[in-house]
């Protein structure tokens, strides 16, 4: 089946490195990712709640974990870290389908969240993927994630469909 | 137990039929395989109908194959399964994307929420 995007693109966004407030007066620094920042990356999802999971990920136990790092981090995918104390606090990435068409997913630890850093690495990584030439990008999300949804549109993606237990958003950069 | 399976051309759905074939071959159930032309696979009946053919061979089951026409093969599944007294429903589902998000298909929703028969979703 054929995806649907916007006819027009999206703004220009910000591009990685940034640092940024939170809503909590937290610095957060928004950094490019890759393999390098696999350990960093690894801790964060160690001691995720398993309450946040969605749709099977991050996968529950270290070495599923590890295996689905070799995935996201992988070669053709586009990642942003979030950095507060040294620590990392957040993660979105881009991971390339079957058809050329990147899917998006972002995860921040929950003591960090609703302070505005899930904006701030979609953004970002939507601003990295712009400076790489990406063109679509898509995402799904559980039908009753309503904070999840409200940022998804409001950074500028549609909804494209509805008819299954999650809705499946899209964006033209 | 008589079983109702739904294949609709998944790989998922492939899987669901040879791990359905276990089980009841050890419990003695009864199967019966309705097929389907899931719109999100879109691959042929005769095709669906060939391979659920050799796999029942090749396990040497007895099974009937049953074919759902029209536009809602979740509808026409749990109506079967209501009419005919099945006991239970059994789809496979689930796909994980690249990223590994795991994703439930209209049909297996429509399914999940609407059969009056208990629903086994194999993933």
């Amino acid at each position: 089946m054929t995806r649907e995007y916007p006819d027009e693109p999206a703004d220009e966004f910000p591009r990685p490195p940034r640092t940024v407030t939170d809503r909590e007066g937290r610095a957060v620094t928004i950094d490019p990712a890759d393999m390098g920042d696999h350990d960093g990356v690894l801790e964060m999802y160690l001691s995720f709640d398993p309450a946040d999971r969605a749709q099977g990920i991050p996968p529950a136990n270290e070495s599923a974990i590890e295996n689905w790092l070799e995935t996201i981090l992988g070669d053709d995918t586009f990642n942003v870290v979030a950095h507060h104390d040294d620590s990392v606090v957040g993660h979105a990435t881009l991971v390339p389908d079957r058809n050329g068409e990147y899917e998006l997913a972002i995860f921040v630890l929950q003591s960090f969240q609703g302070a505005g850093i899930g904006t701030n690495l979609v953004e970002t990584l939507l601003g990295l993927g712009q400076a790489e030439g990406l063109g679509k990008v898509w995402l799904t999300v559980e039908r009753w994630n309503d904070p999840a949804i409200a940022l998804y549109r409001k950074v500028g993606f549609e909804t494209t469909t509805t008819e299954s237990f999650e809705i499946e958003m899209s964006i033209r950069l | 137990m008589d079983i109702l399976l739904g294949v609709g051309g998944s790989e998922l759905s492939y899987q669901a039929l040879e791990e359905t074939l276990d089980r009841v071959q050890q419990t003695g159930d009864t199967l019966t395989v309705a097929i389907f032309d899931n719109e999100e696979i879109s691959e042929e009946m005769e095709t669906i109908r060939q391979r659920v053919e050799a796999t029942l061979q090749e396990t040497d089951f007895e099974a009937e194959i049953r074919e759902l026409d029209g536009r809602s093969p979740g509808s026409a599944l749990v109506s079967l399964a209501e009419e005919e007294g099945f006991d239970r429903i059994v789809l496979g589902g689930g796909e994980r994307s690249t990223l590994g998000k795991i994703q439930l298909g209209s049909i297996v929703e429509f399914v999940l929420l609407n059969a009056q028969t208990p629903v086994t979703l194999i993933r």
